[in-house]
């Protein structure tokens, strides 16, 4: 599984941290999110999609 | 996607889709994506008022309404994604009305779509003023195409009143005025937002409208429009004063898209009446603005309209389409951007709230607020921190998850 994110897109809702805080984090000034991994392990995989899924802003991608 | 896009023959009844998705936005969407990652192997027909692909809102009254965006980039998915879902889009063709013991839908064209279960997803559209209706340079903002109008009337008039003190005036405001234009915002409230933010946030908030020259008419109810030779010319306040304009916005809330179940049987209450599930009836579910569900931790029927709530509803709904059973308790979050400043708000920020700096300093433009009533922790509202106020969520959860105990103890 490959991660990709746009953080043109992202509106630092940190949506995606709280789904899977081991493989996306947000910056301190702005809140705009960061992958800490952009090829999560095999037990990161669900937390991730379920990330991808609630992003509100749809910035990131999921490659199988 | 266009080899599928007809099956559903005019006129005619089609084979039984699997899952019927009613409104093809936000909410309808993320309901089939979630639906088809769970494995999800039926059919699935999406049923759309508008003629456009999925796109989304939040970006309308902000990159779009400015200019930053084309119009494309609000697209919710790519062609190619929309169809790997294999669904059918039937679009430009709004549902006229429900038979839910059959759960059938009849359309305008006058195609009835059949299902196993239906999802509502039609969101919510916005209300008017009286005599709104024949009156040029008047607006709503609530699609694509009232945005692409609004637009245009931005950047042809001079002078704008927004009429309507929550959080879509307040955008629509700053957005106009970022853009270079004369604009004053009324509506009924001490401060823009109040009811939203509670009334210290809210003053900050009117502050920052002040500061980059909005001119504020709040506390004043608006009576009506003024026009002149089929255009409009000014909003009329209950005070007699009339605020000139040669463009107006109303942006007074909007209601849920229901009218087209009222002769369904379905429970309809300020929105599609549905259980802790979403359920509203035996296979019929409702997601999204247009869903009044019974939050189990709040003990109380609510109807969120944000963003999150869309997708996080859909993927609920889905997973108990899939046979999941469980109750559907989000923590409700929203965010706004006005002038560049971003505030985010978790749980609810009642208004007679006692409200906590906890973080930053509204000195600074930065800061994080705690809201508690009764000493129990409602809500956090981040401005211009959002990664300290998303660190502060899980207050607001544990609070929400200790009252579900507390009453479930009762
Ligand atoms: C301008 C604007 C800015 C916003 N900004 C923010 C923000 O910054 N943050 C935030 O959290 N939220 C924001 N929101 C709210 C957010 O966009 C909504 O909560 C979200 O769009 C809800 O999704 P939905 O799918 O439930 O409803 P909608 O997006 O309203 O979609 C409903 C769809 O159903 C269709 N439909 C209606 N009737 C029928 C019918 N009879 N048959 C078939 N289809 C039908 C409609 O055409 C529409 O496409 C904003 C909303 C607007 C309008
Ligand atoms: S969920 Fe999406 S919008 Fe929110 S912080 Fe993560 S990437 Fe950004």
């Amino acid at each position: 599984m490959k991660v990709i994110l746009d953080q043109d897109k992202c509106v630092a809702s940190g949506q995606c941290v709280v789904a899977a805080a081991d493989v996306f984090d947000q910056r301190d000034e702005d809140g705009i999110a960061v992958l800490l991994t952009s090829d999560p392990t095999p037990d990161q995989a669900d937390d991730t999609r379920h990330a991808a899924a609630v992003c509100p802003a749809l910035a990131i991608q999921i490659q199988e | 996607m266009s080899g599928r896009r007809d099956l559903a023959g005019r006129g005619g009844v089609t084979a039984p889709a699997g899952v019927l998705v009613v409104g093809a936005s936000a909410a309808g969407l993320a309901t089939v994506e979630a639906l088809r990652r769970g494995g999800y192997p039926g059919a699935v027909t999406v049923l759309g008022a508008e003629p456009h692909l999925p796109y989304d809102r939040p970006p309308l009254s902000k990159q779009v309404l400015s200019g930053a965006w084309q119009p494309d980039r609000a697209l919710l998915r790519p062609r190619d994604v929309l169809a790997a879902l294999d669904a059918e889009f039937v679009l430009g063709d709004p549902a006229v009305g429900m038979d839910a013991p059959a759960r059938s839908v009849r359309t305008a064209s006058g195609r009835t779509l059949r299902a196993d279960t239906i999802v509502v997803a039609t969101g919510t559209s916005p209300r008017t003023l009286p005599g709104q209706a024949g009156l040029a340079g008047v607006h709503v903002l609530r699609t694509l195409d009232d945005a692409l109008a609004l637009r245009a009337g931005l950047l042809r008039c001079a002078r704008l009143v927004v009429v309507g003190d929550g959080v879509l005036g307040a955008e629509v405001a700053a957005t106009a005025r970022t853009m270079g234009l004369d604009v004053t915002l009324a509506g009924p409230q001490r401060a823009p937002m109040a009811s939203q933010l509670g009334r210290p946030v809210a003053h900050r908030l009117a502050e920052l409208h002040t500061e980059r020259g909005v001119r504020l008419r709040m506390g004043t109810g608006v009576r009506g429009l003024t026009g002149a030779r089929g255009t409009v010319t000014g909003v009329s306040l209950d005070t007699g004063e009339v605020l000139p304009a040669d463009l107006v916005v109303v942006a007074i809330g909007g209601d849920p898209v229901t009218g087209w179940l009222h002769d369904s049987g379905l429970p309809v209450d300020n929105g599609l009446v549905c259980d802790s599930r979403c359920r509203a009836a035996d296979g019929i579910y409702a997601v999204g603005d247009v869903a009044r569900w019974h939050h189990d931790q709040l003990g109380t029927l609510l109807r969120l309209e944000n963003r999150t709530n869309a997708t996080e509803q859909a993927v609920a709904v889905a997973a108990d389409i899939l046979g999941g059973d469980r109750p559907y308790t989000p923590v409700p979050y929203f965010w706004t951007d006005q002038f560049g400043t971003r505030i985010q708000v978790y749980g609810v920020l009642p208004a007679d709230a006692e409200v906590t700096v906890v973080d930053g300093d509204p000195e600074t433009g930065r800061f994080v607020a705690r809201y508690r009533r009764d000493g129990e922790v409602t809500g956090v509202l981040g401005w211009n921190m959002p990664k300290q106020a998303r660190m502060r969520r899980q207050e607001v959860a544990d609070a929400l998850a200790a009252s579900d105990s507390a009453s479930a103890a009762h």
